[in-house]
């Protein structure tokens, strides 16, 4: 074997790399290209009422419950997790404080975004494929309707509306989960306990849920749409295009998780 | 006028449509033949921008469709797919009056419901189907849905894909006469694929025949008995032997 085989042989790896990475960048200026083309659609009219209400009521209200339980049952086990924990080093009473911040700056919003990513980034996905698949979607544009502003406009839209305020109601939620136990099972004074968490929570702790839910909303409803939008043919391609939309959702919902709470706490 | 000139299209290395040359005169009603899976429905797509063709040209009445404004070209159309295509999240009447409801040529919802009633009837279809979901109708039924969803906006050019497909003789019957009826009494324009040979005749003012890729034959429908074209005769004639082999 020549040296150079062997040289190539050595740096193959690198291709190997090299064609992912190329291929990633591709798809995010896809998507980047995708998103802003609905936004800028959304701005304009002919506008779709009827759209975006329903696209509220399946994003937002009916949400709801999902995310209730979900911060529900959250708080009450950060608060007895927190407590037998903080036993070990005598830290018991802080349980209000870790309860409030934990949820607040951090599980409130990355488990509703993950809630929304499994329910609704799916549906849309899984409603906008099918569309494609049987021909719904090139019937709509020989109607004289843009795919873009008719479907994909108001989900994004009412994502980055409604998601914030399902990430408020769940934080609001968790932390009642947290009081319920602490007060119920854990001998906390209910009235110092909301004194407590009222105190320590900044407003900066309460913007930055807020903000994630947006950015995490966002990307869920975009990535349902875009892979709905660009599934393959029948019933594989539904399934793929599902598959790969809550996937994508739920591990850009993470990486942005991470992102924003650098930019929000990291000194 | 409806101009095509070399247009192709391919999917991957499936070279689908290879230099169609075809043209449709205003009010006038084209029917296009041929084989299961030669590109009708693609070159259909192509026309209306759906689909983007690889090469070639098309225009209408001079101008070519490309360049045109996509609005103002569409707001001409309508278009019953092979498949139907209704928007299953809407009951039967506003999908036929989808168009009525929104957009340009919105109008008051009673009146865009009438109107869907009244085109629903011309299709053979009562009332009572109004308000149903499409989902709830027979293939035959969505059928005659999609094609009074694509006459209700009174278009110019209707292009109508396989619209006996699935329906009983008589209700073909009725379905032929209507297009025959929207060409010469609304004056517009029509290209219809059809697999159905007693169709082409009831429909047709011209015929073009799709195989390999082009337009193997086109005439009036008078000519259709004596093409002198040996892939028009078998097909016309549905012979399993002759220059157009069985297995494709
Ligand atoms: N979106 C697409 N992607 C890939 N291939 C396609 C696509 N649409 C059509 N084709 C291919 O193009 C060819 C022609 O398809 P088309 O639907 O136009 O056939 P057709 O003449 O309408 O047939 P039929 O009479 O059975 O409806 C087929 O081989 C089909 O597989
Ligand atoms: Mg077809």
């Amino acid at each position: 074997m020549s040296e150079r085989d062997s040289l190539t042989r050595a740096l193959s790896p690198l291709g190997a790399l090299g064609r992912p990475v190329l291929g990633a960048l591709a798809a995010v200026g896809r998507v980047t290209l995708f998103a802003l083309n609905a936004l800028w659609r959304a701005l304009r009219p002919p506008f779709y009422p009827r759209e975006y209400a329903l696209a509220m009521l399946h994003v937002g209200w009916l949400s709801l419950p999902v995310v209730g339980l979900t911060a529900l049952f959250t708080g009450g086990a950060l608060a007895l997790q927190i407590y037998s924990g903080g036993a070990r080093f005598n830290a018991e009473s802080v349980v209000p404080q870790i309860v409030a911040i934990g949820m607040v700056r951090e599980l409130g919003p990355v488990l509703v975004g993950l809630m929304i990513a499994a329910r609704v980034t799916s549906s849309i996905a899984a409603e906008i494929a099918t569309m494609k698949v049987t021909e719904q979607i090139d019937a709509l544009t020989t109607l004289s309707t843009d795919p873009m502003r008719y479907l994909v406009a108001p989900r994004v839209v009412s994502a980055l509306v409604a998601v914030p305020l399902l990430v408020a109601v769940g934080d609001v939620i968790g932390i009642a989960g947290g009081y319920a136990v602490a007060t119920g099972n854990l001998d906390f004074n209910p009235a110092t306990y909301l004194n407590n968490t009222a105190d320590f929570l900044q407003w900066r702790d309460v913007v930055s849920s807020l903000a994630k839910g947006c950015a995490f909303g966002g990307l869920a409803a975009l990535m349902g749409c875009y892979f709905g939008m660009n599934s393959g043919r029948g019933a594989q391609g539904v399934g793929r295009a599902t598959k790969g939309s809550v996937e994508a959702a739920a591990v850009l919902i993470l990486a942005a998780n991470f992102l924003l709470t650098g930019a929000f706490f990291s000194v | 006028m409806i101009a095509l000139s070399g247009v192709t299209k391919a999917f991957d290395d499936n070279r689908v449509l290879q230099g169609v040359d075809l043209a449709v005169e205003t009010g006038r009603s084209m029917v296009i033949i041929g084989g299961s899976g030669t590109g009708k429905s693609v070159l259909l797509k192509c026309i209306l921008g759906l689909v983007r063709p690889d090469g070639g040209t098309i225009a209408l009445d001079g101008q070519d469709v490309a360049r045109a404004d996509r609005d103002a070209f569409l707001a001409r159309f309508g278009m019953l797919f092979q498949g139907a295509a209704l928007f299953d999240s809407l009951p039967v009447w506003q999908n036929v009056a989808f168009r009525l409801l929104r957009g340009s040529l919105a109008r008051p919802r009673d009146e865009a419901r009438a109107i869907a009633i009244e085109k629903l009837r011309r299709v053979g279809l009562g009332a009572d189907v109004a308000d149903k979901f499409p989902a709830e109708l027979s293939g035959g039924m969505q059928k005659r849905v999609g094609l009074a969803r694509a006459i209700a906006a009174e278009p110019e050019i209707i292009f109508f894909d396989e619209p006996t497909t699935g329906l009983d003789p008589i209700m073909a019957g009725v379905i032929n006469d209507l297009i025959r009826e929207i060409v010469t009494e609304m004056g517009a324009t029509a290209m219809t694929i059809t697999h159905d040979m007693s169709s082409v005749r009831a429909i047709a003012d011209e015929v073009a025949m799709l195989h390999a890729g082009r337009i193997q034959w086109t005439g009036p429908v008078a000519d259709l008995d004596h093409s002198g074209d040996p892939y028009v005769d078998q097909f016309v004639t549905g012979r399993a032997t002759g220059p157009i082999e069985a297995v494709r």
